[in-house]
């Protein structure tokens, strides 16, 4: 050892201490960046790179994440809770925050050593960031340009509102929003109107179809109850359904077109809200695929920039200490156990999926016949990034290997029954029903509740009729239900009433 | 490229604003939550704000989700040690289905929501709505001395104001412009004609200088009598204007019974008193001195440790606590510059007499310089929080009548530390309701 030491190796390491300066930030970027461009192929929104204090992440946590945010009590509820905790040492603030835009900007401690910014550098400004401008859902949903003209555009929005109309006016819009923000956002893409030349010939397909299977025989089939003639009042009913686009799943949406009682500008409100809560849409179904992809984009890196000499053994034995504590997984006994962890899911994912290209087994081949054997694991990856969602990407990818490595078991939890019962374990019969099992619990429409506006007679009582739609029985907690409902009526105005029906 | 910004010089308090909002939301019960946490804590640390917890009502932030319990469900969960499929697992509470309880029944799943206040939020909290007796009066009349500062410089003015380093400035400048002969000048040609005359036998050359030189004298002494040393141009003077100036000093007299009879109990109770008297003071003012004086039969002045721990005995003359007040403040803070309060803690014993002479002193001499005398008599524990004046010990009876007549005295009975936060706000609440019963 002593040897070992003793020896002054000329070193082209990056750099040796703990400290940070910009000029140095800038050399390991582009060092980082070198890998992450030409070794993984990525393909980022340029980055903007702001260094701030603790204070400062703790008044972007409080805003959640977003650089400027309109005002609102419930942020400095967030802020003062955070910030007790964090001075009492409960909780540590992250090291990072990433924000998708254009370009992206991420946030990175002053605290952080330069080993730590180099993690960050590799974990945010491009393991995010590729995830961010590269995965289906983003494109879809998030306009990565525009996000902080509108955020700077419902901050001043807000202000001008509580200016005009007095801060509790705006409040009570806000927190009846708020409460539905969940209920706020589009799941699915709206049919694109067709043109009228598009809709007469897909008419006249329907048409063509019809003469084409058509068998006088069904005619002497007897028509069921069912399908009996709809009475008055039912076709009434359809008629007005149809006319304000019932079923409607997004009720923000649904209240802001058709409320009778609001102003336009409590209408702006909801849609401020609505916007956002959209925004954030993606990021709640990805974020297992999302660290992962992050995570393992900043494990590759370092460890390449350490096989470049480019930082020292310390640097990474560091980045690694903070690395592993952040992919650790508890098992389900452990006292510190909350729940899966996605860093440490996503990333033993990415890495499986690497394994498997590189050096499939027989089972893989078995599993996974399109990736097993793939050269270029990279691209693999990339088209994964790009095109899954958590919940799918856990059912197509995650492997036996993985589901042995984390022992996984499928607690079956039925409320009728006084035991739980063990579903399913790690074997050739479970590996199937565990993925299944734990692909849904990353589908957020099966882990939130399907709230629906059903029917509503706007020349009669005006009613609003809201369906939840129970799924395995499960039905809303009800301290928070009869809260929202209240919020719900004070948008709504009228009578509103909620059913819960099985699916 | 990356750009790269440093935003560690930006603005602090970002959340300010939203800070502000949620405090303003929760005001009611945050300021319930302090008035418990003053009543719990020793008096010192209460005023160092910290953590308050307020009930989650009104600030929760419900929206629709799953039930807890209920329904069927599967989980998956991590680190299978010995289960295999189709054991069965007994569910705690005997099978009531799910969680012991739905905890997270309003989207936040705490009763209660804590957090930490500044000092500065606790203590406006802590005095919010209490207001110095006749301290609108005091600030806008008396409180108010004005004094002269420098203003710069003026062109007029006493003489006795006179800037002479200024004019002497201006007179320099204005003699250097213009060219005025220096004294020296002329003595260096009167000395040259002089020795020149000293010659017996001037040569051509000699008169034609002596004409010159007497000639150049006379110019030069024309010019310096047509251009004045100083001159009424070059004048200044020091400038002052009258400045008003809040009064902004308070002293605080502590007045205390340390005879026998008062315990460490009744001492205890009198010093939380004090000090909230004081903390209240410091807020409302720059500087606030403090006077203890504890009495037995005699009076005298005491540091703050001897007047809390310090061992006496003897009798209870209270007048003689007042007429050491009386003379302290005569001899160290005029009316004019300190607005005095004074606090008086007793048990409310008094030798035979003596009341109706402490009145006497507090009418005459006191009552009409004080902004305010507050009275609290320390009860026996048995008295309960009672402030039901009952007929109270010899000095309660005196000053019960001197409480009718004099609006800035005021008195009430203590008996436990609880009791001291109520009491103290009922001194100085903003609207003195004489004679409130609970």
């Amino acid at each position: 050892m002593s040897g070992a030491t003793l020896k002054a190796p000329a070193t082209n390491h990056l750099f040796e201490g703990a400290d940070w300066d910009f000029p140095l930030m800038q050399r390991v970027y582009d060092a980082v960046r070198e890998v992450a461009i030409d070794d993984l192929g990525l393909n980022v929104f340029p980055n903007q790179i702001e260094v701030i204090s603790a204070e400062q992440m703790l008044d972007a946590y409080s805003s959640v994440g977003m650089p400027l945010m309109y005002s609102h009590w419930s942020y400095g509820k967030r802020f003062v809770r955070d910030e007790m905790m964090y001075r009492k040492g409960y909780q540590a603030l992250a090291y990072e925050i990433v924000i998708n835009s254009n370009p992206c900007i991420s946030y990175y401690m002053e605290e952080n050593t330069m080993a730590m910014q180099t993690l960050v550098l590799a974990h945010a400004a491009f393991g995010h960031n590729h995830f961010f401008k590269n995965n289906y859902l983003f494109q879809q949903w998030t306009d990565p340009n525009g996000i902080l003209d509108y955020l700077e555009f419902a901050k001043r929005y807000v202000a001008e509102c509580e200016e005009r109309h007095g801060e509790a006016a705006v409040e009570s819009i806000l927190d009846a929003a708020h409460a539905l923000m969940n209920q706020g956002v589009f799941r699915y893409r709206r049919a694109t109107k067709l043109r009228l030349g598009e809709y007469e010939a897909r008419r006249r397909e329907r048409l063509a179809q019809q003469a084409e299977s058509f068998s006088d025989l069904w005619r002497t089939v007897p028509q069921s109850a069912s399908a009996r003639e709809p009475t008055l009042s039912e076709q009434e009913a359809n008629e007005r359904k149809q006319r304000l686009r019932l079923p409607e799943e997004n009720l923000l949406y649904f209240l802001e077109k058709n409320s009778p009682i609001l102003q336009d500008w409590q209408r702006e409100l909801l849609r401020i809200v609505r916007n956002v809560a959209q925004y954030f849409y993606p990021q709640r179904q990805t974020k297992l695929m999302n660290e992962g992809c992050a995570t393992f984009v900043h494990y590759h890196i370092v460890n390449q920039l350490y096989d470049k000499g480019l930082i020292s053994e310390g640097a990474l034995l560091e980045i690694l200490h903070s690395h592993s504590n952040v992919v650790h997984q508890s098992g389900f006994d452990s006292p510190h156990h909350s729940g899966m962890n996605p860093y440490a899911l996503g990333f033993a994912m990415m890495q499986d999926i690497k394994r498997i290209c590189v050096a499939p087994t027989e089972e893989d081949r078995e599993w996974f016949p399109d990736l097993a054997g793939r050269e270029d694991w990279r691209g693999a990856l990339r088209d994964i990034w790009a095109n899954y969602r958590d919940e799918s990407f856990v059912r197509q990818f995650l492997s036996p290997h993985l589901m042995r490595k984390f022992k996984f078991f499928v607690l079956g939890d039925k409320a009728a029954e006084k035991e739980y019962s063990i579903d399913a374990i790690h074997n050739a019969d479970g590996y199937r029903r565990v993925r299944n099992a734990l692909a849904e619990t990353y589908d957020i429409g099966s882990q939130e509740p399907d709230i629906q506006v059903v029917d509503v007679d706007l020349l009669g009582d005006r009613q609003l009729i809201l369906r939840h739609k129970k799924q395995n029985g499960i039905p809303l907690a009800e301290g928070s239900r009869d809260k929202v409902l209240k919020h719900l009526k004070r948008l709504w105005g009228y009578d509103v009433r909620l059913q819960e029906a099985a699916s | 490229m990356p750009q790269f910004i440093d935003r560690r010089l930006n603005p602090r308090d970002k959340s300010l604003g939203n800070r502000m909002r949620f405090l303003k939301r929760t005001r009611a019960q945050i300021k319930q939550a302090v008035d418990k946490a003053i009543r719990e804590r020793s008096i010192g640390d209460a005023s160092k704000g910290g953590s308050v917890s307020i009930p989650n009502d009104g600030i929760n932030e419900p929206f629709f989700h799953l039930s807890d319990s209920g329904g069927d469900r599967q989980r998956v969960l991590p680190g299978n040690k010995e289960f295999v499929s189709g054991d069965r697992i007994q569910k705690p509470n005997g099978g009531r289905g799910g969680k012991p309880k739905d905890a997270s029944d309003d989207g936040d799943g705490q009763d209660a929501f804590s957090f930490a206040l500044t000092e500065e939020e606790f203590l406006d909290i802590l005095f919010d709505d209490l207001e110095l007796p006749d301290l609108i009066k005091a600030s806008l009349k008396d409180a108010t001395l004005s004094q002269y500062r420098r203003a710069g410089y003026s062109n007029d003015g006493t003489t006795p104001n006179l800037n002479v380093l200024r004019t002497m400035r201006y007179s320099m400048s204005r003699r250097l412009a213009l060219r005025r002969p220096r004294a020296a000048e002329i003595q260096a040609l009167e000395d040259e004609l002089a020795t020149l005359r000293l010659n017996e036998s001037p040569d051509a050359a000699d008169q034609r200088r002596d004409v010159e030189l007497i000639a150049e004298i006379e110019r030069r002494k024309r010019l310096q009598r047509a251009i004045p040393f100083i001159d009424p141009i070059d004048v200044r003077y020091n400038r002052f204007s009258r400045v008003a100036l809040p009064r902004a000093k308070a002293v605080m007299f502590c007045l205390m019974d340390v005879s026998a009879s008062m315990g460490e109990r009744e001492k205890d109770l009198a010093k939380r008193f004090f000090i909230l008297l004081h903390l209240f003071l410091k807020r409302k003012y720059d500087r606030v001195d403090i006077v203890f004086i504890r009495h037995t039969h005699e009076a005298s002045e005491v540091d703050e440790q001897e007047f809390f721990y310090g061992k006496e005995t003897g009798g209870t003359v209270v007048s003689s606590a007042i007429e050491e007040m009386i003379s302290i403040r005569e001899a160290r803070y005029p009316v004019s510059e300190w607005n005095i309060y004074a606090a008086q803690a007793s048990d409310g014993d008094n030798s035979g007499g003596d009341t109706a002479y402490c009145i006497e002193l507090l009418e005459a001499n006191l009552l009409p310089l004080v902004q305010y005398f507050a009275y609290i008599e320390i009860a026996e524990r048995s008295e309960g929080g009672g402030w039901g004046s009952g007929n109270g010990k010899e000095l309660w009876r005196g000053y019960a009548e001197l409480a009718e007549s004099a609006p800035n005295f005021a008195m009430k009975k203590v008996a436990a530390p609880a009791d001291i936060y109520p009491v103290f706000r009922e001194l100085f609440a903003k609207q003195k309701v004489k004679g409130a019963q609970p």
